[in-house]
């Protein structure tokens, strides 16, 4: 399980960083949204990987599925998404003032 | 102290947010409406940050618990000598940006107020707060504000450039959640003082895996800073913005260097055992290197406000060697350096946009142009402010820049950061006068009529000039006032004391300073 999610957010943010260094405004984007995927799964187990273990101390329980990382998760998907909205019509708004998608500003 | 003198910690953080929502539902009012709130916000915040400043001048520091949750369970904000002092400057240079904006440069575009308002909401927040992971949402709010204010009178120069800077700050975002995360999956804990206590106790096996989140989090902040080779954003973002919204963007690049020096003296600092001082030998090259990348701008820039954007990379570069050297005394300078330098350059910004507009179609290109009318006062104002940022005496930038020299006279390094702070003050010297004879003595009669300057329009310029006039008149309280901030700084101790109140309470045992047994690793 481990490994599988480590290599999950090792290629999520490899492919996102691929994107990112492209020159066109729409795989920029892309590269960004893969980018906050792998770090929200990141900061998802953070927390450690458990199941079946409740989110709240209990006496006499040793195991418990830490709350806060998903707490952070939320503010950091939330702030992602808004962040992505407001690059998307960024580039829109780039497209339609410099005639180009390219990150430049001119076709190279 | 009184029950509502409890709550002045907060106070710089809800007047903007307060006075911003206020801003928000009146979006359909009047412009001199929105003008008047706008600025009694910042009125407001002013007193605020003034009763704050007194109150931990005498070294007291003040935390307050969000919603009375106990540290290091509950967020905390933490108000000291520095955050004190960061929260001031900002609140000054609102007032002065703001009294620029509403003489018409804030009607460019929509929400400009709304705008203002969040940054500087950001920016106290960033200043005050305890923890890393509030640290991370107040640099958001900051950002997603600045990202407005940026594009704020739209354009094709801005949008080319507002992309660049909004992707690179969400990259630099990136990068900040997974440090936060790391240390979080290792330490247990977000709280900035419970950190510095869980890593003076770290055990060697966890070493590597902190040291790797603590660089990430050092990429994160010099890229707010502006540090070579991560300045490549800022003259770009800085010389495309508008002046209304620039004057301001002068503080942000200390918000990076504030949260390099609170982190690395507070997290990582002298009792963090074998990550002690892990910044300060990268601090210490790439802020001389940022020097000289940063005068290699200004000697080539075309433009004003090219030329005053490389004026903050170098600024941003001379306080981080400060800071890079480490003691008491070169914290205090950079700290002197850093207040002094982020009113002049936001005071240049605004006088670029006087000069550019009086100019007409010639705006601030660095060429021969038409004869301006006031050019002795346009040029009075620059010559002063000029001489501030290059550092000549007697105004503010040299006293700045002697002490940071001063400070290195013990250090090895001594040589060589004499040799760069003093040879980039003359050719800064040498590009500023250049600029300023081409821009109020060169004439071309082809050129057409200049239009007189709004005098309106220069009192903030102005009002900053002598500011930083009397901040020479006054450099001694404020440095020891440096000083005793940069002592409180380098004795994390009281921090984390004051933070943790003490004692941490663990499954109904109290654990005096230490780091519990169990420390919330359960893996």
């Amino acid at each position: 399980m481990e490994a599988l999610i480590a290599l999950s957010v090792g290629l999520l943010t490899a492919c996102g960083i691929y994107l990112l260094l492209r020159g066109r405004t729409f795989p920029v984007v892309l590269g960004i949204t893969l980018l906050s995927y792998a770090v929200n799964l990141f900061l998802f187990v953070m927390g450690r990987l458990s199941i079946g273990v409740p989110a709240i101390l209990e006496p006499n329980r040793a195991d418990y599925a830490d709350p806060l990382p998903q707490a952070l998760v939320l503010t950091a998907i939330v702030i992602g998404f808004g962040m992505t909205a407001f690059v998307v019509v960024l580039a829109l708004r780039a497209r339609a003032d410099l005639g180009n998608d390219h990150v430049d500003g001119r076709e190279p | 102290m009184t029950e509502l003198g409890n709550h002045v910690v907060i106070a710089p953080i809800l007047v903007p947010l307060l006075t911003g929502t206020l801003l928000v539902l009146l979006r359909g009012s009047a412009t001199p409406l929105r003008r008047t709130i706008s600025m009694l916000g910042i009125q407001l915040l002013l007193a605020a940050s003034l009763w704050l400043l007194l109150q931990v001048a005498n070294g007291d520091l003040l935390v307050y618990q969000l919603g009375s949750w106990a540290a290091p369970y509950g967020i905390v904000l933490v108000a000291d000598r520095l955050s004190a002092a960061m929260v001031m400057v900002t609140s000054v240079l609102a007032l002065f940006a703001m009294m620029h904006a509403i003489q018409g440069s804030d009607r460019r575009g929509r929400q400009y107020h709304v705008l203002f308002q969040f940054l500087l909401m950001g920016l106290n927040g960033a200043f005050l707060t305890g923890d890393l992971f509030n640290l991370f949402v107040f640099f958001e709010i900051l950002l997603i504000a600045s990202y407005g204010m940026l594009l704020h009178g739209g354009g094709a120069a801005r949008s080319k450039a507002g992309l660049h800077y909004v992707v690179v700050n969400l990259v630099g975002s990136s990068l900040f959640l997974f440090a936060v995360g790391t240390l979080y999956g290792v330490l247990g804990t977000l709280n900035m003082a419970d950190l510095a206590l869980r890593i003076a106790a770290l055990p060697p096996e966890e070493v590597g895996l902190v040291r790797a989140a603590a660089l990430l989090l050092f990429v994160v902040f010099a890229l707010k800073a502006a540090l070579v080779p991560l300045h490549l954003w800022l003259p770009g973002a800085y010389s495309a913005a508008g002046p209304a919204s620039v004057a301001l963007f002068a503080i942000m690049t200390k918000v990076g260097g504030y949260s390099i020096l609170r982190v690395y003296s507070l997290i990582f600092g002298a009792e963090a055992g074998p990550l002690a001082n892990l910044v300060e030998p990268w601090l210490l090259v790439l802020g001389l290197l940022t020097i000289v990348v940063g005068t290699i701008g200004v000697l080539a820039s075309r433009n004003l406000a090219l030329l005053v954007a490389y004026l903050v990379v170098i600024s941003s570069g001379s306080i981080l060697t400060a800071f890079g050297l480490g003691s008491q005394a070169a914290l205090s300078a950079g700290l002197y350096y850093s207040f002094q330098s982020a009113l002049v350059t936001a005071a240049l910004f605004m006088l670029t946009e006087n000069v550019a507009r009086t100019r007409g179609a010639f705006a601030d290109q660095l060429r021969a142009g038409p004869m301006l009318p006031a050019a002795n006062l346009l040029g009075g104002l620059f010559l002063v402010l000029a001489l501030a940022v290059a550092g000549v005496p007697p105004l503010s930038g040299f006293i700045g820049k002697v002490l940071i020299i001063q400070a290195s006279f013990d250090s090895q390094a001594m040589a060589w950061i004499m040799a760069i702070l003093l040879s980039t003050s003359l050719l800064t010297l040498m590009a500023l006068a250049r600029a300023g004879s081409t821009l109020f003595f060169k004439t071309d009669t082809n050129a057409g009529a200049a239009t007189l300057p709004d005098a309106a329009n220069l009192v903030p310029v102005a009002a900053v000039a002598g500011i930083s006039l009397l901040y020479v008149v006054y450099a001694s309280p404020i440095y020891s006032y440096t000083e005793a901030a940069a002592a409180q700084l380098l004795s994390p101790a009281d921090y984390i004391e004051a933070v943790l109140d003490g004692e941490i309470l663990i499954n109904g045992e109290t654990t005096p300073h230490g780091v519990p047994p169990d420390s919330g690793r359960h893996d």
